[in-house]
């Protein structure tokens, strides 16, 4: 269990000077679901799209089970197993749901394969139990577009999921989301958990309660400090940094 | 829960297959109309000679498949679609164009001796060769549109920038063949075809089986784009279309995909010139007019996007309504053309198809007094979860 699924080493992003991420050093089991917060302009969101290959870092590596990622192109790191969801719901709105994960989930992803193979009898079966995992059977079939916001959020978890990645980067799962529809989507990231390594950028102190176990604070493009969710909130700095702000 | 999900996926297969048998018969029964119905029916009228403009429309159909499957389909604007277009024509013409009789003093299409080139151009001496004609129609485009599509696609030049990139590339190959007097009798174009395979290419017979050629030749195209944009490769086009990023992150690479279709619609287009040519007896660099390559965007658009029967149809109602309007008014057409385009994209956005499909018929149905009642809310009709919870309640 010791293995890392996810390491940067002193990873730097500077857009025209700025540094949205300065020498950054993270780390991650293999299994582990991990939150990090952070104020806004903290570099969350573009530390996702370092190891998703969206942004190239200036300096430093991304290991990915070991293996350096740094300038592969973002489908070449979504096949080692990466998968990526985004803050909006970013689904195919003309699609159905059921059409959305078959996508999602095809096996083979060059162009010849997905032409001439139809989609094998496992992974049919596949995208029905998914289905029923983030609750849209009912809406299997209707398009993609007349789902409510949350029911969103759940398919494009559910599309992450068919691509059958070792680690889901989920970027503020419940943004914009009723009490209940955040305690699901919690739910579901930590029955999720079980079989994948999880890592969560999340703003809703209420929800990180609900699902963290360690949580990893950035700060102006660097970490600030780690450890449970109480040891975190105790932490004089991120008091200052964070937690100092809301409660003002 | 595994179990008796199977036999639900065969019944869903089943239908579908039901489904695209009705659609291949009626797409057969409608080839077959056009082909034996339609020249008496327009004789008996007094309009023969519309037969070969439908013959020619017919085939400006084809592209028009082509270009709903780049653009209504994957979401990529080509306005350069003229460039196939003409390529495929001109390579059929160059075919024609050596059909000389083996006694003539001069063996050379005559335009050539006319700009005084005495000897044919290496370039065009495969096309003595009817095959490698047929080939190039087909292959010369499709090349072409490959290479193009892989240059800039790989390079993630998307939306406007690829449309404009096309209009440039069409100002291009538009100059070139223009000022080529020599190699492809500039503005003129290829024109005055004597004979193809022996047979006189003017005569009513050789016109009515191009027209046939032509027909079959739509329907094949129809079918192949139904199957590209029926499966899972289809699906993944509209996936490319809607949300480009999310189909990387999901461990796609667009850009093979964009280039293969780019590359049969291209294919398409090249074909559609060919059977055009054949039925107008002439290419010029007007097939590579930049408004021409948009008029066929404005077919599509009137017709529906992402409707394979809309880009038919409309490039059909389109084509009719202009010759049948420049012949009422001749300086008029282009008025009417804008204001249709202007009707289209305000009240029509999806085209003729996509409205009636969207809400046409519930319109229709209002009109005839049969309108179906909505007594809740109409999110709660459309709702399943809903309707699932009422067939219970019933039960």
């Amino acid at each position: 269990m010791n293995a890392k699924i996810l390491e940067t080493e002193n990873v730097t992003v500077s857009f025209d000077g700025f540094k949205a991420i300065n020498q950054l050093n993270f780390s991650m089991d293999v299994g582990e679901l991990r939150v990090v917060i952070g104020p806004n302009g903290a570099g969350k969101t573009t530390f996702l799209d370092v190891i998703t290959g969206k942004v190239q870092p200036t300096q430093g590596r991304v290991l990915f089970k070991g293996r350096n990622i740094k300038r592969l192109a973002e489908h070449k790191i979504a096949r080692l197993g990466i998968g990526r969801k985004f803050q909006t719901p970013r689904i195919y709105l003309n699609l159905t749901p059921r059409e959305n994960l078959e996508v999602a989930c095809n096996r083979n992803k060059n162009v010849f394969a997905t032409l001439f193979q139809r989609p094998s009898s496992d992974e049919r079966r596949k995208v029905v139990s998914l289905l029923e995992t983030v609750g849209l059977v009912a809406k299997a079939d209707i398009r993609a577009d007349l789902l409510s916001h949350g029911e969103k959020q759940r398919l494009e978890i559910g599309m992450l999921v068919a691509q059958s990645p070792d680690l889901l980067l989920v970027d503020e799962p419940v943004a914009g989301l009723t009490d209940e529809e955040t305690y699901n989507i919690g739910e579901l990231l930590l029955a999720l958990a079980q079989s994948h390594s999880i890592l969560v950028i999340e703003h809703d102190m209420e929800f990180v309660r609900q699902i963290a176990r360690k949580v990893t604070v950035l700060h102006e493009g660097s970490v600030l400090c780690e450890g449970t969710i109480e040891e975190v909130q105790n932490d004089p700095h991120v008091i200052e940094v964070y937690l100092g702000q809301q409660s003002a | 829960m595994t179990v008796d999900v199977a036999p639900r996926m065969v019944r869903v297969e089943r239908r579908w297959q039901r489904s695209l048998l009705i659609e291949g018969a009626i797409v057969v029964a409608i080839a077959l109309i056009l082909i034996f119905l339609m020249p008496p029916l327009l004789a008996a009228v007094g309009q023969a000679f519309r037969i070969n403009l439908l013959g020619k429309f017919l085939a400006l159909g084809i592209v028009a498949l082509g270009i709903d499957l780049i653009w209504g389909y994957t979401g990529i604007l080509s306005l350069g679609h003229g460039i196939f277009f003409a390529l495929g024509g001109y390579a059929l013409a160059m075919h024609l164009k050596l059909q000389i009789p083996p006694d003539a003093s001069i063996q050379l299409p005559e335009f050539m001796s006319l700009y005084g080139v005495t000897e044919l151009p290496l370039f065009w001496k495969p096309f003595y060769s009817l095959g490698f004609s047929l080939a190039a129609v087909i292959l010369i485009p499709t090349l072409l549109g490959a290479l193009l599509g892989y240059l800039v696609f790989r390079n993630r030049i998307r939306g406007v920038y690829f449309s404009i990139l096309t209009q440039a590339a069409t100002i291009v190959f538009f100059n070139f063949f223009n000022g080529q007097q020599r190699l492809f009798n500039g503005t003129n174009g290829l024109t005055d075809y004597k004979t193809l395979l022996g047979a006189d290419v003017n005569a009513p017979q050789t016109q009515f089986a191009f027209y046939t050629l032509t027909v079959v030749l739509l329907a094949a195209s129809y079918a192949l784009c139904r199957w590209l944009t029926s499966g899972r490769f289809g699906r993944l086009l509209i996936a490319i279309r809607d949300d480009e990023s999310r189909v990387r992150f999901s461990g796609y690479n667009p850009t093979g995909f964009k280039v293969l279709v780019f590359a049969i619609s291209a294919g398409l287009a090249g074909i559609a010139g060919a059977m055009f040519t054949l039925q107008t007896g002439i290419i010029s660099p007007k097939a590579m007019d930049i408004a021409f390559s948009i008029e066929m965007v404005i077919w599509v658009a009137v017709g529906g996007r992402a409707t394979l029967v809309g880009a038919v149809l409309g490039t059909l109602l389109v084509n009719f309504g202009k010759s049948l309007l420049s012949e009422k008014f001749p300086d008029s057409w282009l008025f009417f053309q804008g204001l249709l385009f202007l009707t289209v994209v305000t009240v029509l956005p999806d085209g003729l198809i996509g409205w009636m499909r969207s809400q046409g018929l519930n319109q229709f149905q209002s009109l005839l007094g049969r309108r179906k009642q909505v007594i809740t809310y109409p999110s709660l009709e459309e709702d399943p979860e809903v309707q699932r919870e009422r067939e219970n309640l019933g039960n």
